[in-house]
């Protein structure tokens, strides 16, 4: 088997003195609460592990204060571990000197902070320079591959400027390019897209994504937001409390409420009879009618990124669904109707339908899962991320009712940790 | 009824000071008056080498550095305020003044600096050095005229000496603030490129702190014009000394005119540090 690029073993972090006590307790297994109340210190992760393949995006995610940024400042030493173990390529960092730590940062990581942290007193061209700066790379040099790292986020023409004169996600491509300057391995990104409005944080995932394509980094990235985590993660790391709750991806997170954590979530929703289907549809906005062209069909699908589009009769009723490359073949034949494509396998729920039926019917399926009334008319959509964003948001609402902790809810996509 | 303290007699507080000074004013006296010497001649030939020229070459010169430092404005301003000052025939005195500060505020930067930077790094020196720098401000200014005369003897050194102390501290907090209000993840990015404790000084904390250090730069060189008038009782000359001479002879006007003088330099000072400080913000 190959080696993970970066293998967390055993990662514990106390803040506070004297630290053994807190692991004494944690070794007992008592949780964060038990541990600060009877030592006052506080257990900022407690024996995370995971692997980290060549190449993965991982995303780690919890609430606010779960320890996923004390996790990914202990990758890199920027927060001193107290116990466990960082291997980077197989070389325990934990146990490496200041020299040999700082090197080790200069060569292999590159970190994207949530509020950019570029320097006001630099050009953007001396901000993606930085780390080649560091380096003690000469300035020509620097400067022409920090000129290359501005091309790949898209920011030619902008070496000049101050990073004051640039938009939010601007900065933020100019906090990315600062990484992918020093051509590191490992990309930590810390709440990289949390402190940019929605719209410009989904280009920047995107973008993201389309990037990875090319350079193919391995990447550690941070959220507290489930729809970024399911568009972004190779694998996901749940956190709770400091500790790992579940480790898999999208899929298995979404298919195996079994885990403590998912289980939780819908007993808890369950509790309060707030999550049904109902209640967390949404509007099925773009539909088709039996009787629309194929070109109709498909120029709706284009323009909201669909694969399949559902098709209701005009009284509302349900029909069907079609997929988007029937469609095509239908435009290729010259029919006039989406009619004949029309496939009626659908899934479909009464609103009143509780949320962990939905779990089960969604894991497997590749389009959303219809809501429909008893006369069979359609009433909304459900897609996975709808789920579980409705059940983060119904446990964060549980658990923060004294703080203003930001729900994993798309109504708090601005609010994000500090 | 006397005041006197009743268990047992005077602290001898006084006599342990001047002992000490004695000690010390004999075991560096080699050293003091070698500074002493090197500094005088220092301030003398400067004040010579700007008397020299006639004083309009010597106000175009400060005008033009006015102008590059500030702007059109603060050019103007000085070439007013220095023929003005000219015309009072204060123009030997104000020479004299304006070199005797400007050297205190060198040497005051070049210690406060590194003891700031050190402060701004180190909470521990940060502490220890606070109760120092309460003293060294409160501390009537006076009296560190007293030693500073056997230590330097009478003159501008001795001036020099006790005006270094009493302008040193602001430009000492206000580099320690200004490294201290660099925001920290600025400094966590920098750890974060593996940036060594010198780079992240030299290329984040210092750059960002500067327009606070200008500021206390600022501060210090008003301190160090406000001491010049006590600076002249041991003989430090300059406008100081014109008002000290009108105190004694009673000359209201005569002392107006020498302190409008201190007033008029200390604007040019202040609006041409002012805007360095502004400009070097980020």
């Amino acid at each position: 088997m190959q080696q993970p690029k970066i293998a967390v073993k055993n990662l514990t972090k106390v803040f506070g003195d004297p630290p053994h006590l807190a692991l004494k307790l944690m070794e007992e297994g008592h949780d964060r609460k038990e541990i600060q109340q009877r030592t006052g210190l506080t257990l900022g992760i407690a024996d995370v592990s995971f692997d980290v393949a060549q190449g993965e995006i991982l995303v780690v995610m919890g609430l606010s204060g779960c320890g996923k940024s004390t996790l990914i400042r202990c990758l890199n030493r920027l927060i001193e571990p107290t116990a466990g173990q960082v291997l980077i390529d197989g070389e325990d960092i934990t146990e490496l000197s200041n020299k040999a730590l700082l090197s080790l940062r200069r060569r292999k990581f590159g970190m994207v902070f949530q509020n950019f942290a570029l320097f006001p007193h630099r050009t953007i061209l001396q901000n993606t320079a930085f780390g080649l700066e560091i380096c003690g790379m000469g300035q020509d040099e620097r400067e022409q591959r920090a000129i290359q790292a501005l091309q790949l986020v898209g920011l030619e023409g902008w070496e000049q400027a101050f990073p004051s004169q640039l938009s939010g996600g601007m900065q933020q491509r100019v906090g990315l390019a600062r990484a992918l300057a020093v051509d590191p391995d490992i990309l930590l990104m810390d709440e990289a897209f949390s402190a940019l409005d929605p719209l410009i944080r989904r280009d920047m995932q995107q973008e993201l994504i389309n990037l990875q394509a090319r350079v193919k980094k391995t990447i550690v990235f941070i959220t507290h937001d489930l729809d970024e985590a399911l568009r972004l993660g190779d694998r996901i790391v749940l956190m709770k409390d400091g500790r790992v709750v579940q480790i898999g991806t999208a899929e298995d997170i979404l298919s195996s409420p079994a885990s403590r954590y998912v289980e939780r979530f819908v007993e808890d929703v369950d509790k309060t009879q707030i999550l049904t289907a109902g209640g967390i549809m949404r509007d099925a906005r773009v539909l088709a009618l039996p009787t629309d062209g194929p070109r109709t069909a498909l120029h709706k699908m284009e323009k909201e990124s669909f694969y399949s589009l559902f098709v209701v009769q005009q009284d509302g009723t349900l029909e069907g669904y079609v997929w988007a490359d029937d469609v095509g073949r239908a435009i290729e034949q010259g029919d006039r109707q989406i009619a004949p494509h029309v496939q009626r396998d659908h899934q479909t729920v009464a609103p009143e339908e509780p949320v962990s039926t939905l779990i089960a019917m969604l894991a497997d399926s590749r389009i959303p899962v219809a809501v429909v009334d008893e006369a069979g008319r359609l009433l909304g959509t459900i897609v996975k991320s709808n789920v579980l964003a409705a059940l983060a948001a119904g446990q964060s609402d549980q658990t923060t009712t004294a703080t203003t902790v930001p729900a994993l809810d798309k109504t708090s996509e601005d609010a994000h940790e500090s | 009824m006397s005041h006197d303290f009743p268990f047992f007699g005077k602290f001898p507080l006084a006599d342990y000071i001047d002992d000490g000074l004695d000690w010390l004013t004999d075991t560096f006296s080699g050293l003091t008056r070698a500074i002493s010497n090197v500094l005088g001649d220092g301030v003398d030939g400067v004040v010579l080498l700007l008397t020299f020229p006639p004083p309009w070459l010597v106000i175009l010169i400060f005008a033009g550095v006015a102008w590059l430092a500030a702007g059109r404005r603060v050019a103007i301003g000085t070439a007013a305020g220095l023929l003005f000052l000219w015309n009072l025939q204060l123009w030997q005195a104000t020479i004299e003044t304006l070199t005797l500060v400007l050297f205190a505020t060198a040497v005051a930067v070049a210690i406060a600096l590194p003891i700031g930077i050190l402060g701004g790094l180190s909470e521990r020196f940060h502490r220890a050095t606070m109760p120092v720098l309460d003293f060294m401000q409160t501390m009537p200014a006076f009296v560190y005229l007293i030693p500073a005369i056997p230590f330097f003897g009478l003159g501008q050194v001795s001036a020099m000496f006790a005006t270094v102390i009493f302008s040193m501290p602001p430009a000492i907090r206000l580099t320690i603030l200004g490294i201290r209000q660099v925001p920290r993840e600025l400094v966590e990015a920098a750890d974060a490129f593996g940036a060594s404790r010198r780079q992240k000084l030299f290329k984040v904390q210092l750059p960002l702190a500067v327009p606070t250090i200008m500021a206390g730069i600022n501060q210090t060189i008003m301190l160090a014009l406000s001491m010049v008038v006590i600076a002249a009782m041991i003989g430090a000359g300059g406008l100081g000394g014109e008002v000290w001479r009108a105190i004694q002879r009673l000359q209201p006007g005569n002392g107006f005119e020498a302190g409008i003088a201190i007033v008029i330099l200390a604007m040019i000072l202040d609006r041409v540090t002012q805007r360095i400080g502004r400009k070097s913000g980020p």
